[in-house]
């Protein structure tokens, strides 16, 4: 493991009210890596996400990104670091009043000082690429769930970002459409060459794409291993997860390939 | 013995209880008003810094402006044409049938027009521009904005708030004239008041000092529905017992509708106190 | 044909509510967009209760200004009403400007009886003799204690 932390989380709290979700969670993200989230639901995997975008402020603890606490800057400094962000929502929050193409646009003309011909041309170049065709004055309202993610990650990819954040890629898309997004993933990043940091329940899938796997369980992280160290792990939990999601077949199946 | 200790228990842990209710209830509305104040002066402050762009408050202004003539024409049609018949009859007893028309243009002027007007625009534009806030905070659509670096006060508040601002002023003028037009169609069309006293009475009577302190009204009133109906959607998320998911945005956005109309006559009456 | 958008209903609804708007101000409020023609002309009155600012001047029954400014001299402690009369009216130096109610309890108003001088009154000059209001108790008490004696 190398030491080029871009992200780091130390001793991260959050509480909402007497409820505690974060317990001092601890949590490295390794520059230009794919850092796989998993664990159950209600465990604040979606809230870590948030930490780490500024959007919540932790009760305690600190969140890192390129060494600096997010909390403690300015807010010229934080939409500075916020510039080299992408986000894929969960339900891709595409922006229901404006089309499909405004959509992708908008961090563009927003941003960038480009002119309209090249905002056209970088907009339809990413829709290509995630091959959404014929649907930019479309509103989302009209098109399918997996389009939405397309066009939210389109969005996302548009300002070229360092960092990529996908909260639940996959969820509610069906097997085809998942392995869709997957493939296009793959296609961004070895593209774009982006830090990624994907929260989600598709185990075992999503190991193929991870370069490290993090379980949260109990509001803290279990551990930061390989896909493989982390299924031949004898941690208890990380044994308990890797059993009741893929099942014992899955994991003889590792042991037999060794 | 030992009953009465337990009932003394039940009783300790339900005063208890209800103090904690109260003390919770308070911070939570302190909280809120604290939010909502700095929400103020972020949209104000994102309302007045460049760069301006046109096209967002246009589509604002048809919202909250144009969208809404249909029902203020209504409404200020038949609320001077009311105020013709009351007028008349109660002016009669005097014998003073001749100031109906500034009777008509001040109430309209100084009052009904302004505060009649926001209290449509609270429940046509209002409750729009909440439920639509609303729905983009639990879309995560503004942790989006955020998230792309781009402030959402500047890209959606601030417009709301312009429009809202140049919206209330003219529907609030066209409320008036066409309620003077409804109280001459009543006073002098149906009940006959002499077409010559009503308007020299109407224009004699009738001082600019009026109709600023119907402007200023309007100002404040489009100011204060653009800030409740904005910043309750805005906080959806934060609102007491829940404010996700669709109904979470319907009870915020009567809430937002019920307060908003509260605080315009409120503030009618300070207003009025300051100016009169 | 061009398609109604947004931006053509904007435009109406704004030109509608400020033409609105300057009706209620120009017509009612008596803004004056260009400035005013009216010329002014001072009168002093030992008493002027009851008249306000914007009340009509009249002669004759016709109204030929208003009232635009009422102060109180406070070496003589009389009441300074200044009026603007329309430009087409020439006020001779020896106009009466007495002050009058509309029935009886109606508005108080400034009437002028024109003189016959041949000296006319320049903008900006006072009308030297006046006739100030009359109030109704002041007559009836007059009344009273008179036919007493």
């Amino acid at each position: 493991m190398d030491d080029n932390y871009i992200i780091k989380l130390v001793n991260v709290e959050k509480s909402f009210g007497s409820q505690k979700i974060l317990k001092g969670l601890n949590l490295s993200v390794v520059e230009g890596k794919t850092s796989v989230i998993v664990g159950g639901s209600g465990q604040g995997k979606s809230l870590t996400i948030k930490h780490i975008l500024g959007l919540m402020k932790p009760t305690n603890g600190q969140v890192l990104v390129y060494d600096k606490d997010i909390n403690g800057i300015s807010k010229k400094e934080l939409k500075e670091i916020r510039s080299n962000f992408g986000v894929l929502f969960q339900n891709s929050a595409l922006f229901d009043s404006m089309t499909i193409y405004d959509n992708v646009a908008l961090p563009l003309r927003e941003r960038t000082k480009m002119s309209e011909a090249e905002i056209k041309d970088t907009v339809n170049e990413y829709l290509e690429l995630m091959e959404v065709r014929g649907a930019n004055d479309k509103y989302p309202a009209q098109i399918s769930g997996g389009m939405k993610k397309r066009v939210g990650l389109a969005r996302a990819l548009v300002l070229k970002p360092k960092i990529m954040f996908f909260d639940e890629p996959t969820t509610g898309l069906d097997v085809a459409m998942s392995n869709e997004i997957y493939r296009i993933f793959f296609r961004t990043q070895a593209k774009l060459g982006y830090t990624a940091i994907i929260v989600s329940h598709d185990v075992p899938k999503i190991f193929k794409l991870a370069d490290y796997v993090l379980l949260f369980h109990d509001g803290i992280v279990e551990d930061n291993l390989t896909p493989e160290e982390f299924q031949l792990s004898d941690k208890p939990v990380i044994r308990k997860f890797v059993e009741t999601t893929m099942g014992r077949l899955y994991s003889s199946e590792m042991e037999d390939i060794q | 013995m030992s009953l009465n200790k337990i009932n003394l228990n039940f009783l300790t842990e339900r005063i208890l209880n209800f103090f904690e209710k109260i003390g919770d209830l308070f911070i939570y509305y302190l909280e809120q008003g604290g939010r909502m104040v700095i929400f103020l002066l972020y949209s104000l402050y994102a309302s007045i810094r460049p760069p301006y762009k046109i096209a967002p408050v246009i589509k604002q202004i048809f919202v909250i402006g144009a969208l809404s003539i249909f029902v203020i024409v209504f409404t200020g049609l038949f609320s001077g044409m009311v105020l013709g018949l009351q007028g008349h009859n109660t002016l009669k007893k005097f014998g003073a049938e001749g100031l109906l028309g500034s009777a008509v243009a001040l109430s309209l002027i100084r009052e009904l027009g302004p505060v009649l007007t926001a209290l449509m625009v609270t429940g046509r534009a209002g409750s729009a521009i909440c439920a639509e806030i609303g729905i983009m905070r639990n879309s995560e659509q503004i942790d989006a904005l955020e998230c792309m670096a781009i402030d959402p006060y500047k890209f959606i508040i601030a417009p709301k708030f312009i429009a809202a601002i140049i919206s209330l002023p003219l529907l609030t003028a066209i409320f008036d004239v066409v309620g003077i037009l409804g109280g001459y169609l009543v006073g002098v069309g149906l009940l006959g008041t002499n077409e010559g006293a009503f308007f020299n009475t109407m224009i004699s009577d009738v001082k600019f000092a009026d109709i600023y302190m119907g402007l200023v009204k309007s100002v404040f009133f489009g100011l204060i529905i653009a800030w409740i109906c904005s910043s309750m959607g805005y906080f959806v998320h934060m609102a007491r017992n829940g404010g996700f998911g669709a109904e979470g945005v319907s009870r915020v956005t009567t809430n937002a509708v019920v307060l908003s109309s509260v605080s315009v006559l409120v503030f009618d009456y300070f207003i009025t106190s300051m100016l009169i | 044909m061009k398609r109604i958008n947004i931006e053509v209903i904007v435009g109406v609804f704004l030109v509608v509510g400020l033409t609105a708007l300057a009706y209620l101000s120009v017509k009612l409020g008596g803004v004056s967009l260009f400035g005013t023609d009216e010329y002014k002309v001072n009168a002093r009155f030992a008493n002027i209760s009851g008249l306000t600012e914007n009340a009509t001047v009249e002669i004759a029954g016709v109204v030929v200004g208003k009232v635009s400014r009422i102060n109180i001299d406070t070496d003589e402690y009389e009441a300074v009403v200044e009026m603007l009369i329309k430009p087409d009216i020439k006020l001779q130096d020896d106009t009466i400007a007495s002050i009058r109610t509309q029935g009886i309890i109606g508005d108080k108003y400034v009437k002028l009886t024109p003189g016959a001088s041949e000296d006319i009154i320049k903008p900006g000059g006072e009308i030297m003799e006046t006739e100030s209001s009359l109030v109704l108790e002041e007559l009836v008490s007059k009344y009273m204690f008179e036919n007493k004696k």
